[in-house]
């Protein structure tokens, strides 16, 4: 195969992800709830492992592709009433345009939580903890062994890009662990993403 | 962000992915053990005690054997050896979980088109703690050297385009599943004197190789296990396709899908399971709805299994191929076991399966008590498979 210079964001997808990282910091979260159960020092723990988990979202970018963007007044911005869930499942892609030969290589959806290049075509996930469509039923373990493995939940498919788990598994275990904490602490919503897609010429 | 140059193509952007990570997870190797440090294998195979002084003949203490259902690795050849310390036995009580004595070593190494190309290594060097190692043959096929952690990528070809890579020390841990399932391949069904004369890619047992026979008679297990000589392990199955295809399930597929995996909650079973009553694999494949569902299927028609539609049938997809999204088993294997899709495709279309189905729906549909309990799975979780 040639080597073909495989640009990690097109120009059209800069705009939107750099304004969608600029709106970052504005984001409203979910509010955690309390712990009803626990002592006061391991509720408090509790806590500010969540609170922990909600930084840690909002600087690395998590909303950037796992809350879908929609079209402001001002431009794309992140459509909170959707934070964290992922590719929306009443938006039905068509299938990804082919691209001309040359140095273009992917593409991204107006959300920014669908995404087409060479692996095929992936979907955000639902980060909220609903059981059937999203982190419901995952463990810590699995979560952890995700970022640190790049295959999904340790050890299925890979995690396909642009998911930056080469990034987030410099975390330490105690940051993963807060970051599932904290979408552990999200409200569950049901939204069922697609299934990845593998490129045409693989599909059997 | 910065450009990165990659070949066209999924598989290297998805090698690239995956390549960054690990050779970020496990970093440099520790240092020897003596200092309070965790142990680490040798720099050379011949340091491992694989052969006699002359470095190429196998000591006599390490034992072959051959599984009776053999892994499927794009082809390989391999062959295989066991050391146990002088007088140990392998506690077997639990008798799909056997606990090996510490200082049990492992060998498998793997030959394409009469090369060695690697060999790995498990060694039980404390108590609940196995080290892993992959060892890259030379050119001169003279010696091999513990490859990085990370493991080294496109080693030898064993398919125009399709080249093997030795697993980094990340992924021989997502099958062997530290903690859990060190060993593969090395149990009582694998080490059978019942073979299964279909298994897909089986091999004879060589004189002197150990079986569950040996191990009995030797008293190599505790307890002794003298059952094992007039009533071998063996899948009980309806008839002989399904017998071949749940062994080859279990050892492909098996090693992750078990009640004991990190990822049991996804409530599908293919571990062949001694001491099970009933057949998991087919009571959480057969006509169950994964979330995986083939791309080509009408809505509501792709199952795990779908008795009588292989092309509606989930699991034959996706061991039929070989792309990031879908493939199966996602590691160890860059080319289609042809064999083995062919018996699954033939057992899954064929008339014993639907009957399968069959039995199971007029189960449900009589207990509403046990589809309850099938439906959950056997370990109470909801079935969830992707």
């Amino acid at each position: 195969m040639k080597n073909i210079r495989f640009a990690t964001v097109s120009l059209a997808y800069s705009a939107i992800a750099l304004s969608a990282i600029a709106l970052t910091g504005m984001i409203a979260v979910a509010a955690v709830p309390a712990a009803s159960n626990q002592s006061a020092p391991a509720a408090a723990a509790s806590t500010a492992k969540v609170e922990r988990g909600k930084y840690l979202v909002n600087i690395m970018g998590c909303h950037d592709c796992h809350t879908p963007l929609k079209m402001g007044a001002n431009g794309p911005e992140f459509d909170m009433s959707r934070a964290l869930t992922g590719h929306p499942q009443d938006l039905k892609m068509p299938p990804a345009p082919a691209l001309p030969a040359g140095p273009w290589a992917w593409m991204g959806a107006i959300t920014n939580t669908a995404f087409n290049g060479p692996w095929g075509t992936s979907f955000t996930m639902n980060l909220t903890p609903d059981k059937e469509t999203g982190l419901g039923d995952w463990t810590e373990e699995q979560f952890i062994a995700t970022m640190r493995t790049g295959k999904h939940q340790g050890k299925g498919r890979p995690v396909l890009p642009p998911m930056p788990f080469f990034n987030l598994g410099h975390l330490t275990d105690g940051d993963i662990s807060s970051l599932f904490a904290y979408l552990r602490s999200l409200p569950p919503t049901h939204n069922r993403i697609p299934q990845p897609i593998d490129p045409p010429e693989a599909r059997q | 962000m910065t450009p990165i140059v990659v070949r066209a193509g999924f598989a290297a952007v998805v090698a690239l992915w995956a390549s960054a990570v690990t050779l970020r997870s496990f970093g440099a190797p520790h240092g020897p053990g003596e200092d309070g440090t965790a142990p680490v294998a040798p720099r050379l195979l011949s340091e491992t005690g694989l052969f006699l002084a002359d470095g190429t003949t196998i000591d006599p203490k390490n034992r072959a054997y051959v599984p009776q259902y053999p892994l499927w690795s794009d082809g390989a050849k391999k062959r295989r050896w066991i050391r146990l310390p002088e007088g140990s036995t392998i506690d077997t009580t639990n008798v799909d979980r056997w606990e090996f004595p510490i200082g049990t070593r492992f060998w498998k190494e793997f030959a394409f088109d009469g090369r060695r190309v690697e060999t790995r290594f498990l060694w039980k060097a404390q108590q609940g703690r196995w080290v892993f190692a992959s060892y890259a043959w030379n050119d001169a096929q003279t010696e091999a050297v513990r490859a990085p952690d990370a493991g080294v990528a496109n080693v030898a070809e064993v398919a125009p385009g399709k080249r093997h890579s030795i697993p980094g020390v990340a992924d021989c841990r997502s099958c062997h599943d530290s903690g859990r399932t060190e060993i593969l391949g090395f149990d009582a069904l694998q080490l059978s004197s019942d073979r299964d004369p279909n298994a897909i890619h089986g091999e004879p047992i060589e004189p002197g190789m150990v079986t569950v026979r040996t191990l009995v008679e030797e008293r190599r297990v505790a307890p002794a296990r003298t059952a094992w000589l007039t009533a071998p392990p063996r899948i009980q199955a309806p008839d002989p396709l399904t017998r071949t295809a749940l062994g080859y399930l279990s050892t492909n597929c098996g090693s992750c899908h078990n009640p004991s995996s990190s990822i049991a909650s996804l409530g599908l079973f293919l571990k062949h399971q001694a001491s099970a009553e009933c057949n998991a694999a087919l009571a959480t494949s057969v006509c169950r709805t994964g979330h995986w569902v083939v791309p080509t299927a009408p809505d509501g028609e792709s199952k795990i299994i779908n008795p009588g539609h292989p092309e509606l049938s989930a699991l034959v997809v996706r061991v039929r191929s070989r792309r990031p999204a879908s493939q199966m088993p996602p590691i160890g294997s860059v080319v289609v076991d042809r064999e083995a899709v062919d018996v699954l495709t033939a057992w899954i279309g064929g008339r014993a399966i639907m009957s399968e189905c069959e039995r199971d729906r007029s189960a449900t549909s009589a207990s509403p008590s046990r589809a309850s309990t099938r439906s959950s799975g056997s370990t109470g979780t909801s079935l969830v498979v992707r």
